[in-house]
């Protein structure tokens, strides 16, 4: 059980700023601290709009913390940690690029051959289903697909840190719990860390080891549960039993408050 | 590896099956339909050119002074004297080549330096302030002037009007490539880096790519350039070139010669941008609008 290792990422009293379009300044996250473990699944769920993207893109390195520090295995991130995986949000497949070569591009930028890239990136296709959609580009494939995309594209590295940004949020049911199950089995083979990114609180419970709740803008961690349901899990039928239930009811009783405040307080960004 | 795939449904292929024949039937409507709306516009566009060209000749026949405004087919005529016997200053071969050399060396001198640096500026933000007035500035300069001063530094050859076109191909590619090279998605960028890409791998793999659309419709009006700049040179002073062929006709109140040689040089043009469409539509195949004009009307 994790937990007791060193932490493989921690955030520590990290807080983000940006300017405000029309001057000022707004505060997206404030004093996180947070800490996870190699090989921890971690779910975050918090209010739209309230931080969650930019806690993730602090542990990318891509954005520097305006205050605290972050550290994945110890060390001070400055730039782009080693092992890192993003799956972003927003669609970034190459739109001149077909498939197969989106997801070779990992492995070529960090120096295979174009045959041995393509070989990796071929097997990363099928996986996720996408085998008779080798040749397409992205602009000829639904919102869905081009998300599977990002996963092959993000999981061919085989990264140790594994952010993920509400990856599942653009496809049907059925499907994505099929990717969930995918995902949890990848998962439990490798030794990677996920944070993991979410609306759905019935994903974030039945996927992680630990749910993070973010409070409404400026974020900050409210609560954390952990979720002892046994592994190996089946997404479909973890969602029946009662000790989900019980953990789904806790986790949403704290979230509901920040869900109702962010709505109070959308439409009026600058009351404060 | 034999792991599951994980698709909700078996993965057929893009649309519904259609059967054989049906598909068949389908694509030989689209063929027909296709041909017929082709057929249709050409035709509509000879009657136009027979109507223009037909006015002219009558107007100039009976109402206006041809010798001042020419006509179809006096200008018909010196073409083909051109062609067949040549011109006083060799055959006409010979000075479109000339033309055409002195464009298309420059364009390309041109395009190289206004890639290089309207993606370098493009990227840093800071040469990008410190340069950006000196550009203006150049840009606001009447370049087409330049041509005079060339021939001065660089003589009656062929380097002065390569020089003339580079200067004013250089800012119709550079501006593009600087906003091509700025526009690039951040995320796209973002997710290259995480990925695994060195500076130089975004640069060439991913900024490149991306500016490729907004340099390639640049080449358009760059090589129209390229064609004015080698004529205006010749046209300033020169011993060989279809602006130097035009200069002389003009001075020997030859208005079928301007018109012939006018006609030359745009076949040129044309040609030459029915080559760098090529090119795009190759370099530019992942683009919706391309990909969709293969299979329009389905
Ligand atoms: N680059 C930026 N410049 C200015 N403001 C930003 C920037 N990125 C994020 N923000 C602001 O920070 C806040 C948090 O954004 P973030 O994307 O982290 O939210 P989120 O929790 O991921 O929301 P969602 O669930 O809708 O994806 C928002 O109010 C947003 O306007
Ligand atoms: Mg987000």
């Amino acid at each position: 059980m994790p937990g007791n290792k060193a932490p493989l990422i921690e955030l520590k009293a990290a807080t983000k700023r940006f300017p405000k379009n029309g001057g000022g300044i707004h505060t997206a996250i404030r004093d996180v601290n947070l800490s996870i473990a190699p090989g921890e699944f971690v779910a975050v769920v918090g209010p739209t709009g309230c931080g969650k993207s930019t806690t993730l893109s602090l542990i990318s390195g891509l954005q520097p913390a305006s205050e605290g520090e972050t550290y994945v295995r110890g060390d001070r991130v400055t730039g782009i940690p080693a092992g890192v995986g993003y799956m972003f949000q927003a669609d970034a497949t190459l739109p001149w690029q077909t498939v197969l070569d989106n997801v070779a591009s990992g492995p070529r930028y960090r120096g295979a051959s174009k045959a041995e890239a393509r070989a990796q990136a071929r097997e990363w296709v099928q996986r996720v289903g996408l085998g008779k959609f080798e040749k397409y580009y992205p602009h000829q494939l639904s919102g869905g697909m081009r998300k599977r995309v990002a996963l092959a594209q993000t999981l061919v590295n085989e990264p140790e840190i594994m952010l993920m940004d509400e990856p599942f949020s653009a496809l049907d049911v059925q499907t994505r719990q099929l990717m969930q199950q995918e995902l949890l089995r990848l998962w439990s083979g490798s030794d990677a860390a996920v944070v993991f990114v979410t609306h759905d609180l019935e994903e974030a419970i039945a996927l992680a080891d630990r749910v993070v709740i973010m409070t409404a803008s400026p974020a900050t961690i409210k609560a954390e549960f952990r979720v002892d349901l046994p592994r190996p899990r089946d997404v479909e039928e973890v969602r029946l039993t009662p000790e989900f239930l019980a953990i789904y009811r806790q986790v949403w009783d704290s979230l509901r408050d920040e869900v109702e405040q962010a709505r109070a307080t959308a439409g009026q960004p600058d009351a404060k | 590896m034999t792991s599951p795939t994980i698709s909700a449904a078996p993965p057929v292929g893009p649309g519904y099956a259609l059967s054989a024949e049906n598909e068949a039937t389908l694509l030989a409507g689209v063929r027909k339909s296709n041909r017929n709306a082709a057929l249709k516009v050409w035709a509509l566009r000879a009657v136009i050119v027979a109507v223009w060209l037909g006015s002219w000749e009558l107007t100039a026949t009976y109402v206006i002074d041809p010798f001042f405004y020419s006509k179809p087919s006096l200008i018909w005529d010196r073409l083909i004297q051109w062609f067949s016997a040549g011109t006083q200053f060799g055959s006409v071969w010979e000075n479109i080549g000339y033309t055409v050399l002195e464009a298309t060396a420059g364009f390309a001198i041109g395009t190289v330096a206004g890639i290089v640096l309207g993606v370098l500026l493009g990227r840093s933000r800071y040469m990008a302030q410190v340069f950006s007035p000196f550009i203006k500035a150049a840009n606001a300069v009447p370049r087409i002037v330049l041509a005079a001063l060339f021939i001065i530094w660089f003589g009656f050859g062929i380097s002065s009007k390569i020089a003339t076109v580079v200067v004013l191909v250089f800012f119709a590619v550079f501006f593009n490539a600087f906003t091509g090279a700025r526009e690039v998605d951040g995320n796209v960028v973002n997710n290259a880096r995480i990925l695994g890409a060195s500076k130089r791998k975004i640069l060439t793999s991913i900024v490149l790519p991306s500016a490729t659309t907004w340099i390639l419709s640049s080449l358009h009006t760059a090589f129209g350039f390229a064609l004015i700049g080698a004529i205006v040179g010749e046209y300033a002073g020169a011993k060989h070139g279809m602006g130097m062929l035009i200069a002389n006709a003009q001075g020997t109140f030859d208005s079928a010669g301007i018109y012939a040689g006018m006609i030359i040089v745009t076949v040129v043009a044309l040609l030459a941008e029915s080559l760098i469409t090529t090119a795009e539509n190759k370099l530019l195949k992942w683009r919706p609008s391309q990909v969709q004009n293969q299979i329009k009307g389905i």
